[in-house]
């Protein structure tokens, strides 16, 4: 008799079929429309990715995107990674509160948490008082409306991602393997880099996929802090779609936009498997 | 004997308390407990900002505020096109929610312990929604709804939003269904229940935590979805943080901190009652 918690596969079929009619075929028709030279032209056509890879406009767009979203992952790793490790090591009580301080910001409204980060940015928001109360600036420095901004912010959106991931690998970390590194005489760097690092690279690698992603498509933040002069794939392809009309062109930059994050999210991965594989090799 | 004891002692003894050694492990700690204490700061700072300033007695945004009033929340009552948005987004968020527990459940239950290639590659696409550009997404749907001859309504909107929060409830099931013991599902099978009565007596009663929490992060990522509302919801259809967006990228007004302020205490006490019902902390760290 075959075991009844087996084969119940045929459960998730709803759920496939919804996928298949819902996500998978919008995108083969998002895929089929941008191979046209306009909406009602029905003849296969490469027009819109020879606009789009033609104009060096919408090359620094898409690379600007990308980089923001690297900068903006590198900054969480560099405050998520010790949340997580402190997160990981406290008692069982501090733990709730610590994972509920984390959480708090990514389950409060986007546009919320964008909207207070206007107001302490602005010319005269908090951060400029601060700054002149302390001597530091004698004018307010732009802080709204700038690269450095938009990363801050989203730093802040998106630390949570990196923090659970992490702090999960971390937590199932089995603690006499740092009690043994620490027997034999390496010191707690030591042992942190040489130990504890590689062992957290699927929490690691998972918690840059998800913020990656998240900061390369955060529409509401790189709009509201970036502002007009700051443009981002995801303003181009409202504006191409819904201002210029230009479906077939928002389309093509839909695509590209798509695979290019793909690509990241791929490479991340294969660094992953590599620190992993050297990981274990110790 | 004597030979074999002492290398074990030597790897049991305590790590030798040098001067660089206690340094070490106090810089250790020092590092990463101000980097903790930075985060921190920086990842609470913003609410309890814009919390304080919606009670501002002013005009301005201004904080710390001069003097403090509840007039913003006040004219909350009165905002019309607002409280219209805010309904719109709670039917959305709760349809949303209830299919997402449905299916989620369901899907989970299905590819969880299914070793078939379809389950892996069904795995694969009901995550993906999580990393692909939601935007994109947003926008690919427009276009196929269009296609299809439909124009944007609240079902379509809601099929949208299902899409997008339905990881959620998938992931903290699939995590809740690793911590069971398989023999259960065995047992309650071979002591003749059905498997609707193992279903309803054994396995939801074991996850009905993971699934609770993940009800409850659809609901909030339904609630709070941009990237696909943008293109599937019009004017007659608008949702909140669309509303919100528009106003603040517009005329900014302190209305909307005192919006946001309802928000924070509303996501608050949410919070803690998933913390109470669903664990929702020990959901989220696996």
């Amino acid at each position: 008799m075959a075991s009844a918690t087996r084969d119940e596969w045929p459960l998730a079929l709803p759920l496939a079929a919804l996928f298949i009619v819902c996500f998978v075929a919008p995108f083969c028709v998002l895929l089929a429309l941008s191979l046209h030279a306009d909406a009602q032209a029905r003849a296969f056509s490469v027009a819109q990715y020879a606009k789009f890879f033609g104009d060096t406009f919408n090359l620094s767009i898409l690379w600007s995107t990308l980089w923001l979203a690297i900068k903006a992952t590198l900054v969480c790793l560099l405050f998520g990674y010790p949340i997580a490790w402190v997160c990981s090591r406290a008692p069982a009580r501090w733990q709730s509160v610590l994972v509920f301080v984390v959480v708090l910001p990514i389950l409060t409204s986007v546009v919320v948490r964008t909207f207070a980060w206007i107001v302490i940015l602005g010319r005269e928001g908090v951060l400029n008082h601060a700054l002149r109360a302390l001597h530091v600036i004698d004018q307010p420095v732009p802080l709204l409306f700038t690269e450095t901004g938009v990363i801050a912010v989203l730093a802040q959106v998106q630390m949570p991602l990196m923090v659970l991931p992490l702090f999960a690998t971390l937590s199932r970390i089995d603690r006499n393997l740092g009690d043994a590194s620490a027997a034999l005489g390496a010191g707690a760097w030591r042992t942190f880099f040489r130990i504890t690092l590689p062992l957290s690279t699927p929490g690691l690698v998972a918690g840059c996929i998800l913020v990656f992603s998240a900061c390369a498509t955060a529409f509401v933040t790189q709009t509201l802090i970036g502002g007009a002069r700051l443009v981002y794939m995801p303003l181009h392809i409202y504006q191409q779609a819904i201002g210029a009309n230009n479906w077939p062109f928002a389309a093509a930059i839909s695509v590209v936009f798509t695979i290019a994050v793909m690509i990241v999210i791929y490479a991340l991965n294969r660094v992953g498997r590599t620190g992993k594989a050297y990981g274990d090799a110790r | 004997m004597a030979t074999l004891a002492s290398p074990a002692a030597n790897v049991a003894a305590p790590p030798p308390r040098t001067q660089s050694a206690t340094w070490d492990v106090r810089s250790q700690r020092i590092v990463f407990g101000t980097l903790t204490a930075i985060a921190i700061v920086f990842l609470i700072a913003p609410t309890i900002i814009v919390l304080l300033t919606s009670f501002t007695a002013t005009e301005s945004l201004r904080f710390p505020p001069q003097g403090y009033s509840l007039r913003w929340y006040k004219a909350l009552l009165d905002a019309d096109q607002m409280q219209a948005a805010a309904w719109n987004s709670l039917v959305v968020a709760v349809w949303t929610t209830l299919a997402c527990v449905v299916l989620g459940t369901a899907g989970a239950l299905g590819i969880a312990r299914s070793a078939s290639r379809f389950a892996r590659i069904a795995d694969v696409m009901f995550m993906s929604p999580l990393i692909l550009p939601a935007l994109a997404f947003g926008f690919a749907a427009l276009v196929y709804i269009h296609l299809l001859g439909f124009h944007p309504s609240i079902p379509l909107l809601i099929v949208g939003h299902v899409i997008v929060c339905v990881p959620f409830v998938l992931r903290t099931t699939i995590a809740a269904l690793a911590q069971v013991d398989p023999a259960l599902f065995d047992a309650s099978a071979s002591l003749g229940a059905g498997r609707a009565l193992t279903f309803r007596r054994v396995t939801l009663p074991l996850i009905g935590r993971g699934v609770g929490a993940g009800a409850f992060l659809a609901f909030m990522a339904s609630f709070d979805n941009v990237p696909v509302s943008l293109f599937l919801a019009d004017e007659r259809t608008e949702v909140l943080p669309i509303h919100l967006w528009q106003q603040i990228d517009t005329n900014l007004d302190v209305r909307t901190a005192a919006i946001s302020g309802v928000i924070i205490i509303v996501t608050i006490l949410l919070m803690v009652l998933a913390e109470r019902f669903a664990g929702l902390s020990r959901q989220l760290a696996r």
